[in-house]
């Protein structure tokens, strides 16, 4: 492999890695707050591409769609949660991942009752439908742009995190969430808005990637593994570990396409199960 | 979305029509029992439904009533799962009695439903289904298959790509048997004619991440590509490549699933893009235009390649059970009046051969302003070498 | 662990109307009921973990298809059709592969455990899917399936008694295990593992057994499917199945042993009937497991535990 073949790889790998961290995002982020094992982030995930791909297809704007459908989203995070999850937090995790299951299958229902079966095309923002030259590769800029803009939503969620009072909160909510109740502050309130961020996160992240993957039946399962990978390599309710896992996942993919064709697709299984050999709580989790 | 009225039947009703249904009584008068072992579910749900709808439009035309008897169908959802498959061919077979027996989507469901119909020896009609096997190695007597095989898919792009001086292709496919049986036939033909293959690239099934493999094409630089994906990864696939800027670069070539149903999901992508297949939208004969017209109308869909099949199935059966006047128990006449039929489809003329494969005509399609045009036959009267297969040979 | 006598006069009709479905001939119920049987074993193997030891393994499905596989190649390979060697090699293939498979994710615990469980499932899953000569994603056949002089185990009645004794053998030896010093020590760890470690107990190892005898017990599930219908494909594998198991014993009632018995039974007619009313059948799947969720907090064996809260 040349050296600018293998700096485009690096490149490559590094794209597919941010967008999958802002998949995998909402997932740590309701796994380490609220401890649920949300089996239904790849529904939020699939419902937020099909409502890009009717808000878009409608007024011709993707950005529309965005500023309609996040927050649509994040309502109906917030009615699953207090309608269904909330019912279970006395009860022990496997009840919530059960209902989760249970939810999956009726917004897959629901997405077939609406939408139907057929595959579907979002067109990319026309201000980004241009190519970015590389040598002799392109790069198509609306890929670069939701790169960056996963970075910049990277960047904003440690602001978030580190800096305001509600991410003080979440913190505290994820190390210690009895200890939380006893300060008085609201855990309910607090695990709502996680939950609903979460969903409206997993959305944003089916909206973005929409004009790359198509919309199409059954495409919320194939990122749900993935993101559960990522957020273990990472340490559960760590976004940077989510981060860093996320980037991990998408470089040994796309080298292990290139250069172990044959292994590649046990490829990330594999390194999952070697980071957690040597890191049994994923690369950045609380340390047993 | 599929408006298709299911009449489904519980397994009382089941066990009383089994009462009927024995042969000797008089079948003639009993309803025609066809089963459906169809995706519809998951990915594949549109190929099952399409599929579906297409033989119940040639059925109404038929005045829903073939060889004198009324058609009944019986669906039964196969999620596109061989796991579940030997179940869901059993709940058809034993539990519903089905006379006749079409479907499925999914090459692992069919190989699963091969066994078992080997050994029952109810009435098959494989309606889309292109594993090499099941008109191969596991043919038998009772078996058709009216959709393809998937050497007949691939092998005749080879010439096409050769005549067009493409003497250097790059493969890149879906791990999985139809990839492979795809590749093995293009490579078959395609090494035969004097072409060289710079590279296989095999993408871990079902995969959609194909940037790392788009940026080692641009550095091999090959003269053209051949591909095998369908469905929505066809659709990113295609995407891909033109963002990857190959598209006016390296010609892009594939068997003709690389577009079927995903064209418009593609859009200006896919302009240029040739592929090869034993239909198109755009198929100048009159078949095509009143079954094309009649589908639109019927489901406010279009018809594809996939509801051809199921369309063409529906007919060959009228065909076939006029001759024995609607007996199914009569499987050898039925077999042989299946054997001669020769049908004007939407797709061509169109026959089975020896190993019950379709014969058909396999064109040449290029993708010009956002449709398929048909710019020639690729393959005349193909005929799957059926390998392994000892009937009539 | 105490069957109420309510649950333990619902087992013995059960199981008595199973046996009787024997002399019905019918080649459809046969089928169907064996492999809800089947379905059945493969449930409470995964409860032995998930409901008495506390781990939540998805690499269940692995086991299932391995034996499965293992069948597949004794038989085509080899021309083993006995069952008297290919059930035992069956097994112990399948119990060496649990023994690894646990001795690696034991090493973590918690979710993290889970996960580990699911890389290895899945990569079994792509190994079976990819790997030139094990039939790819189409599938193998049985070609001979295990006889045993003149009884023929692929053949319907035959097969389906075969796992009727094997549910309710499956049933006993779990429920003599879990009664029994061993199965006390598994729960006395799913409560509190630290203290168990304190009083003097290998925990690590009795976890170990645990998961190779449910492993086992899948495999053993695993080997009657492949009997049942001659054909093995790697869908068998794969965190879907596994993911669908657990759902399954979470439903029935885990902890238990009769409740994921009865999550099978259940969801395999459901998915039956359900398909008769409306192809959106899996709605009234997922309505109906929410429903339970909310309103049965110990699953349908809760429905039977009546007064004893």
């Amino acid at each position: 492999m040349t050296l600018s073949l293998f700096a485009l790889q690096l490149l490559n790998g590094v794209e597919y890695g941010l967008l999958l961290f802002l998949v995998a995002s909402g997932l740590t982020l309701i796994f380490g707050v609220l401890g649920v094992l949300n089996f239904a982030h790849g529904s939020f995930y699939m419902l937020g591409a099909y409502l890009a791909y009717f808000i878009a297809g409608r007024t011709g704007s993707l950005l529309v769609a965005v500023l309609v459908g996040v927050p649509l989203m994040a309502v109906l995070g917030l009615l699953v949660e207090r309608l269904a999850i909330a019912r279970l937090y006395a009860r022990d995790h496997l009840s919530q991942v059960l209902l989760t299951y249970g939810l999956v299958l009726l917004f897959n229902e629901l997405q077939r009752a609406l939408f139907g079966n057929d595959v579907h095309g979002v067109a990319a923002p026309q201000a980004l439908a241009f190519r970015i030259p590389l040598g002799e590769q392109a790069w198509p800029a609306y890929r670069v742009f939701t790169a960056l803009f996963c970075l910049a939503v990277a960047a904003a969620m440690r602001q978030v995190i580190l800096r305001t009072r509600f991410g003080m909160r979440v913190r505290a909510g994820a190390s210690n969430p009895e200890m939380v109740e006893a300060l008085g502050i609201d855990v309910r309130r607090l695990f709502s808005s996680v939950f609903a961020a979460g969903a409206a996160l997993a959305a944003l992240a089916g909206m973005l990637a929409a004009p790359l993957t198509t919309v199409y039946p059954g495409m919320g399962e194939s990122v749900l593994v993935l993101s559960f990978v990522v957020v273990v390599i990472g340490g559960i309710g760590s976004i940077k570990g989510a981060f860093l896992g996320a980037l991990l996942v998408g470089l040994s993919d796309t080298f292990g396409k290139v250069l172990l064709p044959g292994f590649a697709s046990a490829m990330v299984y594999a390194v999952m199960a070697a980071v957690l050999v040597f890191r049994p709580r994923g690369l950045l989790g609380q340390q047993a | 979305m599929s408006a298709h009225s299911l009449s489904r039947r519980t397994l009382l009703g089941a066990a009383a029509a089994s009462l009927i249904a024995r042969p000797g009584f008089s079948a003639a008068k009993a309803k025609l029992r066809i089963g459906l072992l169809l995706p519809y579910s998951g990915t594949y749900a549109a190929l099952g439904n399409n599929i579906t709808d297409a033989m119940k439009l040639a059925a109404r035309e038929h005045k829903g009533v073939l060889g004198g008897r009324e058609v009944e169908w019986i669906a039964v959802d196969d999620e596109s799962d061989p796991a579940k498959a030997p179940a869901n061919v059993n709940k058809l077979i034993a539990g519903e009695k089905v006379d006749i027996l079409t479907g499925p989507v999914h090459s692992g469901v069919a190989m699963a439903m091969m066994q078992i119909v080997r050994q029952e020896k109810v009435l098959t009609i494989v309606t889309n289904a292109g594993a090499q096997a099941v008109t191969g190695t596991l043919c038998a007597p009772h078996v058709f298959r009216t959709s393809f095989s998937n050497w007949q898919t691939s092998y005749p792009c080879a010439d096409v790509m050769l005549k067009a001086g493409h003497k250097k292709a790059l493969l890149m496919f879906w791990n999985y048997s139809f990839g492979q049986e795809s590749m093995a036939a293009f490579k078959e033909g395609y090494l035969k004619g004097g072409g060289s293959i710079v590279k296989e690239i095999a993408v871990p099934f079902p995969s959609t991440e194909f940037q790392a493999n788009l940026s080692e094409i641009a550095a091999l630089k090959p003269d053209a590509v051949f591909v095998f994906f369908a469905g929505a990864g066809a659709a990113k696939f295609v995407k891909d490549y033109e963002g990857a800027g190959l598209r006016e670069k390296v010609p892009l070539y594939g068997s003709g699933f690389l577009t079927e149903g995903v064209l418009a999901a593609q859009g200006a992508a896919a302009e240029g893009v040739k592929t090869v297949l034993h239909y198109a939208d755009g198929l100048d004969n009159a078949a095509n235009k009143k079954f094309r017209d009649a589908f639109q109308k019927a489901t406010g869909r279009s018809a594809d390649v996939y509801a051809v099949a199921g369309y063409d199935t529906v007919n060959l059966l009228a065909h076939a059970l006029d001759k024995v006047k609607g007996d199914t128990s009569a499987q050898k006449e039925l077999i042989s009046a299946l054997e001669s039929a020769r049908i004007e489809s939407p797709r061509g003329p169109f026959r089975f051969s020896k190993a019950h494969n379709p014969v058909q005509n396999v064109y040449l399609r290029e993708v010009k302003g956002g449709k398929e045009v048909v710019l020639g036959v690729a393959m005349k009267d193909a005929e799957d070498p059926a390998a392994g297969c000892a009937m009539g040979k | 662990m105490i069957v109420p006598p309510r649950v333990r006069a619902l087992l013995i009709a059960g199981a008595a109307a199973l046996f009787l479905v024997v002399f019905s001939g019918d080649r459809f119920w046969l089928q169907f009921l064996g492999k809800t049987m089947i379905t059945c074993i493969f449930a409470m193997s995964l409860d032995l973990l998930v409901g008495f030891a506390g781990l939540v393994s998805l690499a269940h499905a692995a086991f299932f298809g391995l034996a499965a596989y293992l069948l597949a190649g004794l038989s085509n390979h080899y021309g083993l059709v006995s069952p008297l060697a290919t059930l035992p090699l069956c097994l112990a293939g399948v119990g060496l592969a649990a023994l690894l498979i646990g001795w690696l994710s034991l090493r973590a615990s918690g979710v993290y455990f889970i996960m580990v469980t699911l890389a290895f499932t899945q990569m079994l899953y792509y190994f079976f899917n990819d790997a030139p000569g094990f039939g790819g994603s189409d599938g193998l056949y049985v070609n001979d399936r295990p006889r045993l002089g003149p009884i023929d185990f692929g053949e319907r009645t035959v097969a389906y008694l075969a796992i009727w004794i094997a549910l309710v053998a499956t049933y006993l030896l779990l429920l003599r295990v879990v009664r029994g010093p061993f199965g006390r020590v598994l729960i006395g760890i799913r409560g509190n593992e630290q203290r168990m470690r304190s009083l003097g107990y290998p925990t690590g190892r009795y976890k170990l057994a645990a998961f190779v005898l449910a492993g086992g017990l899948a495999g053993l599930a695993g080997y009657l499917d492949a009997t049942l219908y001659g054909f093995v494909n790697p869908a068998h594998f794969g965190w879907r199945v596994s993911g669908l198991l657990l759902m399954t014993v979470l439903l029935g009632g885990k902890g238990t042993l009769h409740g994921p018995v009865l999550g099978a039974l259940l969801l395999g007619f459901l998915e039956h009937y359900g398909e008769q009313v409306t192809t959106h059948w899996n709605a009234i799947v997922g309505a109906f497991v929410i429903a339970v969720v909310l309103f049965l907090p110990r699953g349908l064996a809760g429905l039977l535990r009546g007064a004893r809260g």
